[in-house]
């Protein structure tokens, strides 16, 4: 190494001659475009770019030379270190980039494999299609209504116009609770809640009531003899069959589509009248399939119409029993099965699949029916 | 109520070509619950004709006796036929029932010319049953002389091809009991004239002058307000009812049993009065309707002895009760295959009292089902009349008269403004149309200024108020007419905060892997018992229903558990390992009183005073939660092994049900007799009670036959939601620096761990951001008896950032408030 210059001595330099930089970056930036990974650019930088590489060897000789010359050296010193630098880097960032890609690849999974560590679990549809009635109504103004299951004799059947010896009571066969003379029973319907809302509420009232009732039949593929039901009542001045009729049809619309309607055909229910039964146009072939053998439909067994409940015009005698003025208040009621409802809606064809808590039914519907 | 088309069109001249199922469609509309169409000896196809029998040869050399007929079936089908026969039931000269050769009878069975017994039977002679007309096969069927002439279709004659209506007669419409209902209903729908049979009164022959009729009365005219006996003597017990009677009576799902029977029964379904015939050489003295005594001894013709009470009516005479008035006769007074005198009666009971006598005595039958809905008040003579002309037309005999007491019949009149019916409807109603519509069925009615005074007639007892006339209008007028208008409902509050509640429960358990079932709440001792409940507990006093639909299981739920382990075991018995149930339900605590005297009247509101009555009557009902966890909770896979379900999960559930609710659970080692021992956390809120939940106790599992460890949980929900605030506030969340301590102490084994938690953010101060057990350790790094617990505490000040000696500080005294109260020393 020769020592700096101070003498100004003219010798010669022979590794800052123009030439002589220009080998070195030559090689230097063969030698980084040819390092095949990191490792190998790392080598490339210790020989090219570190203290004991040839340029930086070349800038400490740039001292020895004569003022006269050291600008000129530097500079070209300078730029082949600096290109030398810019190759190292661009290189370094590729390789990088490709590392990076390579090990990525490497870490990939099998992401078929199953993630059912902790599984949903479900509701039963038959709550969830409840609420989902409770959401029509309670879009339309209605309010939610509750009432015991176990109910006295008296809400069940008295306030509801069906008196002690009327063949009526015969109807829904009752489960009596302590003795038949209690005065207590198991609700046979969802109605009595009818009458708790008209004795508690304030008028007008609109309330929509789910509930699980109870009647004296073994269960078998379409009875049981614990079933749910969802009533409906409104009582307002001015209230007419059409009311009702247009809250039925907006009913079947929202739960089976726009334009589904429903039938109604004259029946008898004690707490109604005039009372009816509910038709709702069936929702899967909207009565293409009637006389017509070649569209058979097994939702509505090719009728073109699906019996889904009771309704009528609350009977005077209901409202006299729980104090409100017939002459200025009329009302209507409706009822529905939600378990029928569920098997033909969803083509639940066993009531007792609705019954038995097996989850492989209730998980088959998840959070919604 | 079975109804057949060709005898309504003896009542209504239903246009020809109208079906059973046009008819139906009408009937429906106008509200009668059509269930069926049925067709008499469907399943007969092809010529049935009217033959008359001209020879007879009696063939005897086979092993029972064979006839070969010679039958004239008329000129278009073939003139006379040789047919065999094994009936004995005819002779020369009677019309038979031939079905020709290519006819195919019910089941299949096609005839052909055939040979047989050595000869060639060129057709059959028919019974009833090979017609499917009936069960009587005791011979063929001889058709009355004049029925028709040879050649005749039988089909009509026979009945075969008639269509039979089943209507499901709701309880309010007692007058469509009967063909005469039925009809006006049909001549209604099709607009056509209605010949009520109810008001003609038959011809019947002057009475014998020599002979006193059989005496009637009625002690109170609140139970029976008619009473009529007709008398009928020399009657021919042995004189069989014709043929179109019985086909009539098996069409309408009668058995036919005698004569004198089968005319009862007969006019019964025609004209819906129910009749009973006495033989009246077994009666004494005058028959009479009045009450029963107390504990008074009574033998139906069933052959059932009953104990009669004072409100049931029956019909006596001066030796005793011999009917449960319109429900059922007595076996002494019977008539038999001997009785020649008939007394007829025919009454007018009060429904009520028919109802129920029906029902205390279990005792469904026709009559009664008619007298329970309300007979015609002004039908029982023209019926008894009916039913006289007829015994005589065929058992002979001759009419001794009438007798009859009666109080007055109340004539109601409804007053009505015209417009009232229209209004209900939604769509207006002319008067013109009003007025037509109750006429139509049986109303008078008068008009003033719009008013209408409605007259309902005699046989519509269950018109009584306004609101029935609007039906009848309406319903007349069709449904199909009420247009489809919305009301506006004022603005609603949407769920109150228990409902939304309920509803999140719900869902964040379905959404914990949890599956909702629905349980039938009975339950029975033997459940009770294999939940090792004592027999104080509160579970065990829950009401008992008086007609369970089994014995074995006659309570209410006080727990949700025993359904939930039953729904549980039948998962495990159809091969699910691995089960993770809820339900949300109600239970009923507390036992409900035998008997009662509250029955507010329904003529007003109850008071509050009856209204608290009413609902004291009834037990407490408040809504639980329960789950049950059994086998893996999470189950093994690709990722490692499973890990059991324990009671620590079912501990975890309660939690979550409750912060849910917004509401802090309380747990300490509880000790519910379902559960383990050692593994049961008693739950509570505010201090009070809850629920419990862990693992249950062993002898609950095995008797479940569930897998070991199952564990369980139960929450009062009404409690938790009562807890739940309504509105939560919001927290401060700091922004500065959190300082991190980590604490291991050291504590008798039998010290809760929640104890020393509580104890260090206890001590910790105000700082303390969270505190959280992240590790338990037993074993021989800690002394004997012993564990240690370790704690992350995080602390954090609101407005700087903490430094080491205000961290230290307060994980000293959080040390120090545990060593106080929980004897914990610091882990070295």
């Amino acid at each position: 190494m020769s020592g700096p210059n101070t003498s100004f001595d003219p010798k010669q330099v022979a590794s800052l001659d123009a030439d002589a930089v220009s080998g070195m970056v030559e090689a230097a930036l063969a030698e980084i475009a040819a390092a095949a990974d990191l490792a190998a650019l790392k080598d490339a930088r210790l020989a090219h770019s570190g203290d004991r590489s040839p340029l930086a060897l070349a800038n400490r000789e740039i001292g020895a030379l004569p003022p006269a010359a050291k600008a000129d050296a530097g500079k070209r010193v300078g730029e082949a270190r600096s290109r030398v630098k810019a190759a190292l880097e661009a290189r370094e960032a590729a390789l990088e980039v490709e590392r990076d890609e390579r090990v990525l690849v490497e870490e990939a999974v099998d992401v078929t494999l199953p993630t059912d560590r902790i599984p949903l679990g479900a509701r039963h549809p038959l709550s969830t299609l409840m609420e989902r009635v409770a959401d029509v109504f309670i879009s339309m103004g209605y309010d939610i209504a509750e009432g015991p299951e176990v109910e006295a004799e008296w809400v069940n059947f008295d306030a509801l116009n069906v008196p002690p010896d009327h063949p009526a009571r015969t109807m829904q066969d009752t489960f009596f609770v302590a003795s038949a003379e209690s005065g207590v029973v198991l609700r046979t319907q969802t109605s009595p809640i009818q009458i708790r809302a008209m004795l508690d509420r304030d008028l007008p009232i609109y309330v929509v009531a789910p509930g699980r009732v109870f009647r004296t039949d073994e269960l078998d593929a379409t009875h049981s003899p614990v079933f749910h039901q969802i009533e409906g009542l409104a009582v307002d001045k001015g209230l007419t069959m059409g009311d009702l009729k247009g809250t039925l049809d907006h009913f079947a619309a929202s739960m089976f589509g726009d334009g589904i309607h429903t039938r109604m055909r004259p029946s008898y229910f004690p707490f109604t009248e005039p009372s009816a039964e509910v038709d709702l146009e069936c929702f899967v072939c909207r009565g293409a399939s009637v006389g017509n053998p070649d569209r058979p439909c097994r939702t509505c067994s090719s009728e073109g119409w699906i019996e889904w409940g009771g309704c009528g015009m609350v009977n005077p005698r209901v409202l006299t029993a729980v104090g409100v003025d017939p002459s200025v208040y009329r009302g209507f009621a409706f009822g529905m099965g939600v378990e029928r409802t569920l098997m033909f809606r969803n083509g639940v064809s066993d009531m007792r699949d609705m019954v038995e808590g097996d989850i492989r039914f209730s998980l088959a519907f998840g959070l919604e029916a | 109520m079975r109804a057949p088309l060709s005898w309504l069109r003896e009542l209504v001249a239903i246009p020809a070509g109208e079906s059973g199922r046009d008819v139906a469609a009408r009937l429906i509309r106008a509200g009668l619950e059509v269930e069926t169409v049925e067709t008499v000896g469907a399943g007969v196809d092809g010529p049935l004709v009217v033959g008359r029998v001209l020879e007879i040869e009696e063939l005897t050399e086979f092993k029972k006796p064979i006839r070969w007929c010679q039958v004239d079936v008329g000129p278009a089908s073939g003139g006379v036929r040789g047919i065999i026969c094994g009936a004995r039931n005819f002779a020369a000269g009677d019309l038979v029932v031939v079905a020709l050769p290519g006819t195919v009878l019910p089941g299949g069975f096609r005839i052909a010319s055939r040979e047989t017994y050595g000869k060639v039977s060129d057709g059959m002679i028919c019974s009833e049953r090979e017609l499917g007309l009936g069960e009587n096969h005791d011979g063929i069927m001889v058709l009355p002389a004049g029925t028709g002439e040879p050649g005749d279709d039988a089909a009509p004659v026979v009945g075969v091809g008639d269509e039979v209506l089943d209507i499901a007669i709701t309880p309010d419409r007692g007058y469509a009991l009967s063909i005469r209902g039925i009809a006006r209903e049909a001549a209604i729908a099709y607009g056509l004239a209605f010949d009520d049979p109810g008001v003609a009164l038959a011809d019947l022959p002057a009475p014998l002058p020599d002979r006193a009729p059989q005496e009637c009365g009625t002690d109170d005219a609140g139970g029976c307000d008619l009473f009529t006996m007709r008398t009928i003597v020399g009657f021919d017990p042995a004189a069989p009812s014709p043929s179109w009677m019985q086909r009539r009576l098996v069409a309408c799902g009668m058995r036919p049993v005698s004569l004198a029977v089968d005319v009862t029964n007969y006019v019964m379904l025609e004209l819906g009065q129910p009749l009973h015939a006495y033989d009246m050489d077994k009666l004494r003295g005058t028959v009479r309707a009045g009450w029963a005594t107390d504990g008074e001894p009574f033998e139906s013709l069933d052959h059932v002895s009953r104990i009669l009470r004072p409100d049931d009516l029956v019909i006596r005479d001066d030796r005793g009760v011999i009917g449960l008035a319109g429900v059922i006769g007595g076996l002494d007074s019977e008539i038999d295959d001997a009785t020649t005198s008939i007394a007829l009666e025919a009454a007018h009971f009060v429904p009520e009292v028919v109802a129920r006598s029906g029902r205390r005595h279990k005792v469904t039958s026709e009559a009664g089902r008619r007298n329970e809905r309300g007979v015609d008040r002004d039908l029982a003579p023209y019926a008894s009349a009916r039913a006289a002309a007829l015994l005589l037309q065929f058992g002979g005999g001759h009419y001794v008269g009438l007798t009859a007491v009666e109080s007055a019949a109340e004539h109601r009149s409804i007053v009505m403004p015209a417009t009232e019916p229209g209004d209900v409807a939604g769509v207006a109603i002319d008067e013109t149309t009003v007025v037509r519509l109750l006429e139509a069925i049986g109303c008078e009615v008068g008009s003033v200024g719009g008013r209408l005074s409605v007259t309902p007639p005699s046989w519509r007892p269950d018109l009584t108020d306004p609101i029935d006339l609007v039906e009848e209008v309406v319903r007349l007028h069709g449904y199909d007419v009420v247009p489809s208008t919305l009301p506006t409902a004022p603005p609603g509050r949407g769920l109150t905060h228990e409902q939304r509640l309920r509803r999140r429960v719900a869902t964040v358990l379905a959404a914990r892997g949890l599956v909702e079932v629905l349980n039938y709440p009975f339950v029975g001792d033997a459940e009770l018992d294999a939940l090792l409940l004592p027999a104080h507990d509160a579970r065990r006093r829950t009401p008992r229903l008086a007609n369970p639909l089994s014995e074995e299981q006659p309570h209410l739920r006080g727990t949700l558990l025993p359904g939930l382990l039953g729904s549980a075991r039948r998962n495990t018995g159809r091969g699910a390992a691995n089960l993770a149930l809820f339900e949300i339900g109600s239970v009923f605590l507390g036992e409900v009183e035998a008997s009662t005297q509250l029955r507010p009247a329904v003529s007003g509101r109850p008071t509050d005073d009856e209204w608290r009555g009413l609902n004291g009557l009834l037990p407490h009902q408040p809504t639980q939660v329960a789950a049950l966890l059994a086998g893996q909770r999470e189950p093994d896979g690709w990722w490692g092994a499973a890990r059991a379900a324990s009671w620590a999960d079912a501990i975890e559930v309660a939690r979550i049900v409750a912060e849910t609710c917004g509401v802090e659970l309380g747990s300490r080692a509880g000790s519910d007799p379902s559960f383990h021992p050692g593994r049961c956390a008693e739950l509570s809120v505010g201090g009070a009670v809850v629920g419990a939940a862990g693992e249950l106790h062993p002898r609950v599992i095995e008797a479940a036959a569930l897998p070991e460890r199952t564990a369980a949980m139960w929450l009062d929900l009404d409690a938790v939601m009562a807890a739940s605030p309504p509105v939560r506030p919001a927290p401060s969340v700091g922004t500065q620096p959190l300082a991190k301590e980590d604490l291991a102490v050291v504590v008798d084994r039998a010290v809760p761990a929640a104890s020393v938690q509580a104890a260090l953010a206890e001590g910790a101060g105000p700082l303390l951001e969270s505190v959280r057990l992240f590790d338990v350790y037993e074993g021989p790094q800690v002394p004997e008896g012993k564990k240690s617990l370790a704690f992350a505490l995080r602390f954090r000040a609101p407005d700087r950032t903490l430094d080491a000696a205000e961290t230290a500080g307060a994980r000293a005294g959080a040390l120090a408030r545990a060593g106080e109260t929980c004897g914990a020393t610091l882990r070295t």
